[in-house]
């Protein structure tokens, strides 16, 4: 008995973290295309009992090495991600992609720093950290507790991407690509030429409603130049991975019709608040949480086409 | 068998710490009332008398986006009441700068309605107090859930919000009340602005962003002053102030905004006119 408690200690010395992570059991995967591998998260807020697992997070694996795109909503999600890669390949990360600075896609960095690793994202990613990190830090110790919270670290990226990015993981090449203000203003798209798979992050939405944090007009603005993008296939920020472009339809259709409430509501003379109520109110039945962020959505989109 | 209790004990052991590092500090943010130490801080200990029959808050009681939550005051005296509301000061009392803004109401311009849109950071309660003239402070309060998801009391769109710094809109609404005989109005004014709160720090230099905000305006019809604003960084981007008053007949409106950098933005329209 003294035996098996002096061993205990022993390994307690060692680190609860790396017992931690070499008992963290892996994300589920699946290969959507040869060498990209996505999770597909749950649709719901980020809670303690889902970990955060809300976005949907993969890895593309090259000749070389391994590039992750988004690391999922706690640094407990990073380190199954990085479960998940290890069962995959043993080829080393060398990038890991932010899509964008919100919590579900971002918080799961600390997992994967590492000297061979370098953290890739929007020009405007560092700011956005910066600008929201310990508020989003401080709000989802609220609803995800301190145990997920206490362990995450805003990373910000050592790569930025001003415009466009080639990326290269040996025979493969990752196309990067930083929009202007849209879903939010550090959205980043990764395209793989190989497969045709585009990693749309948060400028794609399907099932989950769509959040605008950024710029609603961006949003459409953008939505031609992303459906030129040859691609045949989608790994959105949420929802499933779908054939390209349809993925965008419906979408666009809420965009559209969010925009068009609240300009109508705007040019009658209405206040924010009553955009806040009825704007987009026919999209209702045709997304989940829809009551949890519509009002918002109206609220954004009002305040910013106030100014047209 | 040895391996699986390990296993239980790191799990119990990381708990314990996380319980113990934790607990306590959250425990105490929900006990801890900021009210009367605002209520020294802002009014000088003033004695606080029930305002509910004086002046009404509205906001939702979810923020549905944390940078953009309106809120509405209006003004309950009856009109046979004599008294005069001459300030209405909004304190959101768990908020970095609990002082939202402090209105003072134009005397001869009987302003009933005031509604602008501001940051909360937080589960909070949510005061209005109005300086009658009677010399008495009268308060009243809503509580306010934090937003969830990711939105944030920040900036949404940084470069557009540079873009619109000091540009100024001015609108005028057609009221239902307003017959041709009214001389009641209802306008609103936008400013451009960051309204950057200074609050967060740079993650390479470790220095605090400075802080960048509107923290005046005032508005007249020709040279009668109508509303006058101090704002802090409590209040969301772009300041937007929509409010009744009674015309006095005016041909102008005029606005003057000021900022933390010594900005002065003004602007003067037809006061019958909406315009840029
Ligand atoms: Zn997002």
């Amino acid at each position: 008995m003294a035996h098996g408690i002096s061993v205990i200690a022993l390994l307690l010395m060692l680190g609860a973290s790396t017992i931690a992570r070499a008992q963290e059991p892996e994300l589920p995967v699946s290969e959507v295309a040869p060498g990209i591998f996505v999770h597909i998260g749950v649709t719901a807020l980020m809670t303690r009992e889902n970990e955060g697992a809300i976005a949907n997070v993969g890895f593309i694996v090259g000749d070389s090495a391994v590039a992750v795109i988004d690391t999922g909503g706690s640094v407990r999600e990073g380190r199954q991600l990085l479960a998940a890669v290890r069962k995959h390949t043993d080829k080393p990360i060398r990038y890991v992609i932010n899509t964008h600075a919100h919590p579900d896609h971002s918080f799961g960095n600390a997992a994967f720093v590492d000297p061979g690793a370098s953290f890739v994202g929007h020009k405007n990613l560092p700011r956005a950290l910066t600008m929201r990190g310990q508020f989003y830090l401080d709000g989802f110790r609220r609803t995800m507790g301190d145990a997920l919270i206490d362990e995450v670290r805003l990373v910000s990226p050592t790569v930025l991407v001003e415009d466009t990015l080639k990326l290269d993981l040996g025979g493969r090449s990752l196309t990067l690509k930083a929009w202007p203000p849209a879903h939010s203003d550090n959205d980043l798209t990764v395209f793989d030429e190989r497969t045709k798979t585009l990693f749309a992050g948060d400028l794609v939405f399907l099932t989950h409603i769509p959040v605008v944090d950024g710029s609603l007009k961006g949003w459409l603005d953008a939505l031609d130049e992303l459906a030129a993008i040859p691609a045949e296939r989608v790994v959105p920020g949420h929802g499933a991975v779908s054939k390209w472009p349809a993925a965008l339809a419906d979408e666009r259709r809420y965009l559209n019709a969010l925009a068009a409430d609240v300009r109508a509501l705007i040019a009658s003379g209405k206040p924010i608040t009553v955009a806040a109520e009825t704007a987009a109110a026919s999209e209702r039945s045709r997304w989940q949480l829809f009551d949890d962020y519509n009002a918002r959505n109206a609220t954004a989109a009002f305040s910013e086409m106030e100014w047209e | 068998m040895l391996r699986h209790r390990i296993r239980l004990l790191c799990f119990a052991s990381l708990a314990s710490v996380a319980l113990a590092a934790s607990v306590a500090p959250a425990a105490a943010a929900d006990a801890y009332d900021p009210w009367p130490g605002l209520v020294q801080d802002i009014f000088n200990n003033r004695p606080m008398n029930d305002g509910s029959d004086v002046i009404g808050i509205e906001m939702p009681a979810r923020a549905e986006d944390a940078a953009i939550v309106p809120v509405t005051l209006r003004t309950k005296l009856s009109p046979g009441d004599n008294r005069r509301i001459k300030t209405i000061t909004l304190v959101i009392d768990q908020n970095p700068a609990p002082m939202a803004a402090k209105f003072t109401l134009g005397p001869d311009a009987n302003v009933t309605e005031i509604s602008t849109r501001v940051r909360v950071n937080n589960y909070t309660d949510v005061h209005a107090v109005a300086e009658l003239s009677d010399g008495k402070l009268y308060v009243t309060k809503v509580y306010v859930k934090a937003s969830g998801g990711c939105s944030a009391p920040a900036v949404k769109d940084a470069e557009e919000a540079k873009n619109r710094l000091g540009q100024m809109r001015y609108r005028q609404f057609a009221r239902p009340e307003q017959g041709p005989a009214s001389n009641i109005r209802e306008a609103q004014i936008m400013i451009g602005h960051p309204n950057n709160s200074g609050l967060q720090m740079d993650q390479v230099t470790h220095l605090y962003i400075p802080a960048f905000f509107i923290n005046e305006v005032q508005l007249w019809q020709d040279d009668s002053p109508v509303l006058a604003m101090e704002g802090g960084i409590s209040i969301s981007e772009d300041p937007n102030i929509r409010f009744t008053y009674v015309s006095n007949g005016a041909k102008h409106f005029r606005a003057e905004a000021k900022d933390t950098d010594g900005h002065v933005f003004q602007h003067e329209w037809n006061a019958d006119a909406s315009g840029t």
